[in-house]
This record gives structure tokens, C-alpha cells and sequence, in this order.
């Protein structure tokens, strides 16, 4: 046997094997830390699904001991992981977590966590791959990798290096192209994983399967039989205590720059050869590429203002805590998206996210075109209306498919039905979170659910024009009540004809 | 027939219909009208899961502690299960059925809910047991056969129906007929062995192990395989050398027994032999695997054993140091076990059957 050849031993098993990894978390004692990825590395323990061998280095500002940062982690875990923990599981874990105190941008730190990772490796008589995961402010991004870079710690022999960034990448396509300079002037690009949530969950990749796993679709998956395409990503929440980062933020770099267009990529790309990463994220950049910026007339920026949620008041925007009182940050952003390609010339994609909507949902909606000849006009009759497919990320995950169908009686009235599909019953399996997914992905060195260099910086062309001529003011901001289908401004943007569905 | 309508009731979020002497026609009728009610009843909107159907058949008198492990499955019992509960001199069909909502949906979002029959049925009708299930099972759903106390011949007369049978080959005590009752189950449907899965954590570890690329250089040179295991789970022993001798491309030989239960062997490879034992570990109370040692020619031993919190691997070489570390991982306990055998309904493993033909090869 050559060392290129496959291992036999995998075939047939479900959790393919990770190399033995020290994973470090800077900004391990943030909020996604504490909520998200130790309850996930916890879960990833309890499956049998972490390597052989894995050890956690947690590194933060605050003076704090291994033992009172076990104890932290314990309860965080106890707090947020999806199952209650097995005490002997848990212990195990935690016996190989480590603290190391320091700011991003000391010598010292990164000094104390290279004697950490070689005293792991010297416990395990090996050298274990490292994980870098940056789960700080953005600002501190390239301070991190090039520090890592400084110390030798971008490479290793026999072990791999791989370093993961949390959004956002950049809060414009300036900053995006320069953070990925400083990136790939440490690390080589396979070693990157930028990491977008969204693609992680379950739902989410199933849009894939759902277009390239049935025949059925795929003919009438083009501006020929398709006459538009609806994106919505609703959430009935406002921004609680996140006001610091959302008001710098706003609706359309939170959630269209990344997590939409990412949806519209999956939607809208060619079938890949192969199901690898490159060839994956090859086709969604062709079509970011296919996207022309929408001019400001085919975009809508609002705020919500004081209305009802579930019955109960709710503040508008302005009077949340810590929002200033002449904030022009949008709650809900639409746009209106062409992909200029062969596929998909002449179809519209509108897209439109905000918070303090009507319900929470987040929703692909596929609006095919009218037959070409209504036969069936009767009174009484709602008619013929053109078929819709729905397919629901969240909640409730599934796909809908509207159909006309005859109403019981002795003439020809129709009425559009539904064919329903969902998920939750159709499947025994619970959904892993989708950083679970993600973290075992990027220990295994397998990029295709994360964003590729190339990747964000064509998303950023997409919305950079639309950022500029919002911060000149055009077009206005528009104002909607809290609680409702969002701004009466929303159907501006719409082709003679069209109309969004109810949230 | 002795209606007994007044039998129906609701009980919280999950609605029950029995009925004395009675017919699959008015059981499956049952059925569909619990779910109508289910559907849009007052619990909220509660959607029937449609995965896989669970035809389970049992002596009369065991069928309680069958629901009692069925029941401890968690998320992952059937959405439909039929419980076929044999007893020597009924004459009539008494059936139970019943509409189980799963936990609550989230805010606004949809419960699912799952049925389970209980019919209880004569030996005088198991000659003709497909009438009596066929209605009773979900069209187009993937169906398992379990039959947990024997009942071949009902499993023999149900298997036109199904496309999966679940058994634990360590339920047998003659270890070459559960390995020849295994193949022979294979050949017409596909099978999902518990035996088998209790060695999963095993396999995935051993192949972990050996994955590196400097590691997998090894695996031409393994020397001696141990694997220890409960007294009674030969078969789940056998079953992992015989997934090894598959993987790897040895032939295996019979596999000879000593005195004290350890049964030894050997298996050809390409460069060499390999030599085989199965080892009972009478200090392990649970089915399955107590732990394996693999030894390579230029010196290299890994051992796995059962540990806290997960298994406690130790590895040696001929140079360096031994280190020993704990591969984390929770035990999944017997209910865990069969929960995941009803999850493999839907898989399908291309290894076990290759495993089989090699255990068969050391035991036959």
C-alpha cells in the first residue's frame, strides 16, 4: 500500500475520520464562544465525532486561571448545548482545555500559546494539527493572523494549519480586499475558512439536493417556465442588546451581503461537476459575477418605528437602547437582483430581510409563470394562479408546491391548493447545529461550506454602489411599523405585475 | 364482533382506540380517523412523521418489556410501529391503537406525531400475518421486521413486505447459527444487525487511527488483532475481525475455542499472517465490545478500552514513549443501540455484509 491510497477502513462509516487537532478560540470568552462554539464542541464529544485527540486552547484579555475558565466553559456548556451533558463526558473534555491570557497584539501571547500547543503535542507524543478560530471584533483579524504569522505559527511540520474567521469579512469591499491581503500574505488560501453560519445548516444545503438530487425541477429551472424569485429573511425580533454592532451595521450587511446572496448563489448556480469545495464555490462566484448593482430605484432602506409584536407594544427603532436618536441605519433592506446569464436573463430576484416583521421566516419562494391559455374562467372561481415553490429554511423546514386543482361540484371552478412537504417528518435524525457541522468541516480541511476569497470580494461588488448612494441619501429612508409586512416602499421596486407574498 | 367504541379516548396530546375481536379493516379505519383528529385538535397543528414503518413481532407475555424498550428510543422510533404480540390459545384479534404527539413544536411551528398498534394475535394466525399487517403498514414507507423472540417463520411470511430486518445476532446463544441466520436474512433483505453496531464507536476509531498517511503505511504489517468483548457478544467480536479481514483483503481461517472461551486463529494477508482472538471479558455487564489490541510487525500496539467518558486508547512503540489518552464519546446504553438500529433503517452500510461472509469464514 502507497501512502496515496485510500484508507479501507472508512468505507461505509458516517463520521468520516479528523486528524488529531488543538483547537484555539481567541476571544474565548465572548458571547459566541459561550453560546455557540463550546456547546458545539461539547456535542461534536458526546457523538464520538471530535478527533482522537483534541485539545482546546481558549485566549482572551481577562487575567484568568485554566481552572476557572474549565469552570466557565462548563456552564456555558451546561447553558446552551442541545442535549444535557454527560458529567464523564464533559470532564474529559475539559481535562485538555487550557487558558491563555493576553491582548490580540502582545508578543507574550502569542509566545504563552506556542508553549501550550508544543506542551499538547509532547503530552500526545505527536504534533497535532492547529485550528485558529478568530471569534473577536473584526479589528482584530489581521492584528491575530499576522501575529500567528510573526511566531511561526502558520505552518507546522507534519501537522496542518487552518485558521477560521467569523463575520463580518469586512464592512465594505475595501476592507474585505484588505483583510484578505493581510490573510493570504500569512496563509495560503486553503488554509482559510471564512465562515458564514447560514451554509452550515441542514435546510440550507438541501436546496442543492433538492435541485440536483430531482429530475423533475431541473427543466423548468430558467427564465422560460420561472418568473421570479422572492428571498425573504423575516425575523419578528428587533435588535435587543445588540444595538452597538447592528447600528454600525444595518439590515443589508447582517444579512443580504452575506447570508442572502448566499441563498441566491445556491438557487441560481449550474450544476457542479463534483460536489468538492472549489468546484462548488466556482459556480456561486459565477454567479455573483452574472449580478449587476442594482441602482438605487430597484433598492428600499426602512426603519421600523413604534407598532405591536404578539400583541404586546413594542419601541421603534430610534427609542432602543443605545441606538442614536438620529440613526439612518435600515431595520429592513429589499433589493432587486438580475443575474445576467443565459439561465436566468430577464427573471427578477427580489430579496428582503428586517427585523420586528410580521412572523419569522426565512423562505425561498420560486413563482413560476401563468399557463399560456386559461381554459377554466368560471364565476365563483378563484382561477388558474401560477404554480409557487416554496422552500422554507426556517421555521417549520420544508418545500410547498401550489397547484390549481378543481373544487368538489358540478362545474369547473378552481382554486390553488397546497402539496406540502416537511422536513420534521420525513426524517428521524435532530439537525446539528450548524457550527458542529462547521467546525468538524474546517478540522477535516473540507472548505466547500465556506466562503473563498474570491467569493466575498463578488459579493461586496454586489453591494458596495448600494451602500454609497444609500449614505447620500437616495433613496429615502422609509419608515414601517413594528409588527407589520414591513414598508408600503417595498412594492416600489417590484416589475409591473408583481407583488410580494405575505410574510 | 364486540365494538367497544366507549374505549376511545384522549389523553393529553395522544389519542388511543382499542377494540376487542376485531379486524385490520376497522383498525386501519381507527387509524385514519385518530389522525384526522390529531391533525386538528386542540394541541396545536400536529403532522403525521412519514418515515418508516416498524413491524415488530413477540411472545404475548414479553410484549410490555418490547414497548417499555421501544418506548426508550427517544426521537428515533418509527412513524408507524406495529406490534404483533403472539399467544398460544387466542382465537381472536384484540387491537390498541394510538396517536403519539412528540414533543411540542416551538413557537409556531408544527408538532409531528407517530402511531402505534398493538395487535394481539393466535399462533393459528401467523400463517396468514400478512393479511393481517399488510393493511396496517404505511404504502410507500421503507418497512423493518423485528422479532426479538424468535418467530422465524413469521418473519419468513412478512419478509414479501419488508425491505429491512433488525436483529441482534447476540441474542443467539450458538454463535455459528447467528452468523448463518445473518447471512441467510441477507440474501433476501437487507439487514441491520445490532451486534454489529454496538462495534461502530470501534471501527471508527480504529480507522481514525490508521488514517493518518504515515499510519496508514501500517496497515499492510498488522501482526495480531485481540478483541475482548462480554461474555455472550462473540458475535459482535467476530463481526469486527471479520470487518477488518473484509477492509483489508486477509482470508480468514476457523477460528478454534479453549477451555476458558478465548478462541484463537489466524488470517492470510498478502505479505504474511495475521493472528486472531476473541477474548471474554466477564468483568463487562453490557453487550458488545470491552476493548481491542492491535499490534503491528515493526513493534506498534494500540489498545482501546472502555473508559470514563469515553475510550481510553494507549499506544506504544518500539521507539519513543507510550501515551495514553481518552477519545471522548458517550455510551449510547441498549436503548440507544436499538434507537439506532431503527435510524439504519434508512442507510445502508455496504460493509456488514462483507464482514459477514468473513465472520462466517472463522466460525463455520
Amino acid at each position: 500500500m502507497t501512502v496515496t491510497e485510500e484508507n479501507p477502513l472508512v468505507e461505509g462509516l458516517e463520521r468520516l475520520p479528523v486528524g488529531p487537532t488543538t483547537m484555539t478560540i481567541f476571544g474565548a470568552t465572548g458571547d459566541l464562544a459561550r453560546r455557540k462554539l463550546l456547546p458545539a464542541l461539547y456535542n461534536l464529544a458526546h457523538e464520538g465525532a471530535l478527533p482522537e485527540r483534541f485539545s482546546l486552547v481558549g485566549v482572551s484579555r481577562s487575567d484568568d486561571s485554566d481552572d476557572n475558565y474549565r469552570q466557565w466553559a462548563r456552564e456555558a456548556i451546561a447553558q446552551f448545548s442541545r442535549r444535557p451533558p454527560d458529567p464523564k463526558v464533559l470532564d474529559a473534555l475539559l481535562e485538555n482545555v487550557r487558558y491563555v491570557s493576553g491582548t490580540f497584539d502582545e508578543d507574550g501571547t502569542y509566545d504563552r500559546l506556542k508553549e501550550q500547543l508544543e506542551a499538547f503535542d509532547a503530552d500526545n507524543g505527536a504534533t497535532l494539527n492547529r485550528l485558529f478560530y478568530l471569534s473577536t471584533a473584526p479589528m482584530f483579524f489581521p492584528v491575530i493572523v499576522e501575529h500567528l504569522g510573526s511566531h511561526e505559527m502558520d505552518t507546522c511540520d507534519e501537522a496542518d494549519v487552518r485558521v477560521v474567521i467569523e463575520k463580518p469579512f469586512g464592512t465594505t469591499g475595501e476592507e474585505a480586499r484588505e483583510l484578505n491581503r493581510r490573510v493570504l500574505a500569512v496563509f495560503d488560501e486553503r488554509q482559510v475558512f471564512r465562515i458564514d453560519h447560514y451554509l452550515g445548516k441542514e435546510t440550507v444545503q438541501n436546496v442543492l439536493a433538492f435541485r440536483f438530487a430531482n429530475g423533475m425541477f431541473e427543466p423548468l429551472w430558467n427564465r422560460n417556465y420561472i418568473d421570479r424569485v422572492e428571498i425573504t429573511a423575516a425575523e419578528e425580533v428587533g435588535i435587543g442588546t445588540r444595538a452597538g454592532y447592528y447600528d454600525a451595521a444595518g439590515a443589508l450587511r447582517d444579512l443580504v451581503q452575506n447570508h442572502m446572496l448566499q441563498l441566491l448563489c445556491l438557487l441560481a448556480m449550474e450544476p457542479p461537476v463534483r460536489f468538492t469545495a472549489d468546484e462548488v464555490r466556482d459556480e456561486k462566484v459565477k454567479v455573483l459575477r452574472a449580478i449587476t448593482p442594482p441602482l438605487p430605484d430597484a433598492t428600499v432602506r426602512a426603519q421600523y418605528t413604534e407598532g405591536t409584536e404578539g400583541g404586546e407594544p413594542v419601541k421603534g427603532y430610534l427609542d432602543e437602547d443605545g441606538v442614536p436618536e438620529d440613526s439612518q441605519t435600515e431595520t429592513y433592506a429589499a433589493l432587486r437582483l438580475e443575474v445576467d446569464n443565459w439561465r436566468w436573463n430577464g427573471v427578477p430576484f427580489y430579496l428582503r430581510t428586517g427585523k420586528h416583521l410580521a412572523r419569522k421566516v426565512t423562505e425561498i419562494a420560486v413563482i413560476l409563470k401563468p399557463v399560456p391559455h386559461l381554459a377554466f374562467e368560471e364565476q365563483g372561481s378563484l382561477g388558474v394562479q401560477p404554480n409557487q415553490l416554496i422552500l422554507t429554511v426556517q421555521p417549520n423546514e420544508g418545500v410547498s408546491l401550489s397547484l390549481g386543482a378543481k373544487i368538489p361540484g358540478t362545474r369547473m371552478r378552481i382554486r390553488p391548493v397546497q402539496m406540502e412537504f416537511l422536513y420534521g417528518t420525513a426524517f428521524m435524525s435532530q439537525s446539528p447545529e450548524a457550527y458542529e457541522r462547521l467546525i468538524t468541516d474546517a478540522m477535516r480541511g473540507d472548505a466547500t461550506l465556506f466562503t473563498r476569497n474570491d467569493e466575498v470580494e463578488a459579493q461586496w461588488r454586489i453591494i458596495d454602489p448600494v451602500l454609497e448612494t444609500w449614505a447620500q441619501g437616495t433613496p429615502e429612508l422609509d419608515h414601517y411599523e413594528a409588527g407589520s409586512q414591513g414598508p408600503e416602499s417595498a412594492t416600489r421596486i417590484m416589475l409591473d405585475g408583481d407583488s410580494w407574498r405575505a410574510i | 364482533m364486540a365494538s367497544d367504541l366507549e374505549a376511545q379516548e384522549t389523553s393529553g396530546r395522544d389519542a388511543t382506540w382499542f377494540e376487542r375481536d376485531t379486524s385490520p379493516a376497522a383498525i386501519e379505519s381507527a387509524l385514519r380517523e385518530l389522525l384526522v383528529e390529531r391533525r386538528h385538535g386542540e394541541a396545536g397543528l400536529a403532522v403525521p412523521a412519514r418515515v418508516l414503518n416498524l413491524v415488530t413481532i413477540v411472545d404475548r407475555q414479553w410484549r410490555g418489556e418490547i414497548e417499555n424498550r421501544l418506548e426508550r428510543v427517544g426521537r428515533y422510533h418509527a412513524s408507524r410501529t406495529v406490534l404483533i404480540a403472539i399467544e398460544d390459545r387466542r382465537s381472536t384479534i384484540d387491537a390498541r391503537a394510538t396517536v403519539i404527539t412528540d414533543d411540542e413544536g416551538l413557537s409556531g411551528e408544527f408538532s409531528t406525531t407517530h402511531e402505534h398498534v398493538v395487535v394481539d394475535i393466535g399462533t393459528q394466525h401467523v400463517e396468514h400475518l400478512m393479511t393481517i399487517v399488510d393493511p396496517l403498514v404505511v404504502t410507500d414507507l421503507p418497512t423493518m421486521l423485528w422479532a426479538p423472540h424468535g418467530h422465524g417463520e413469521a418473519i419468513d411470511e412478512l419478509l414479501p413486505l419488508a425491505q429491512v430486518v433488525l436483529l441482534d445476532s447476540v441474542d443467539d446463544p450458538d454463535l455459528e447459527e447467528a452468523v448463518m441466520r445473518a447471512q441467510e436474512l441477507s440474501r433476501r433483505a437487507y439487514v441491520v444487525d445490532l451486534a454489529w453496531l454496538r462495534s461502530t464507536p470501534w471501527r471508527e476509531r480504529v480507522a481514525a487511527a490508521f488514517d493518518p498517511p504515515r499510519e496508514r503505511q501500517q496497515l499492510p504489517t498488522l501482526a495480531s488483532v485481540e478483541v475482548r468483548h462480554h461474555a455472550e457478544s462473540q458475535v459482535a467480536g467476530v463481526l469486527f475481525l471479520g470487518w477488518l479481514s473484509s477492509r483489508l483483503g486477509w482470508r480468514p481461517g476457523a477460528l478454534s475455542t479453549r477451555a476458558d472461551g478465548t478462541m484463537l486463529g489466524r488470517a492470510r494477508t498478502r505479505k504474511g499472517e495475521v493472528h486472531l482472538s476473541l477474548v471474554p471479558e466477564p468483568r463487562q455487564s453490557v453487550r458488545g465490545l470491552a476493548g481491542l489490541t492491535i499490534a503491528t510487525a515493526n513493534g506498534t500496539v494500540l489498545s482501546l478500552d472502555r473508559g470514563t467518558g469515553g475510550l481510553h486508547a494507549r499506544r506504544e512503540t518500539r521507539r519513543g514513549p507510550t501515551v495514553e489518552w481518552t477519545i471522548l464519546g458517550a455510551s449510547r446504553g441498549e436503548p440507544g443501540i436499538l434507537g439506532e438500529g431503527i435510524r439504519q433503517a434508512l442507510l445502508r452500510d455496504p460493509t456488514y455484509g462483507p464482514a459477514l461472509d468473513a465472520a462466517a469464514a472463522m466460525v463455520g
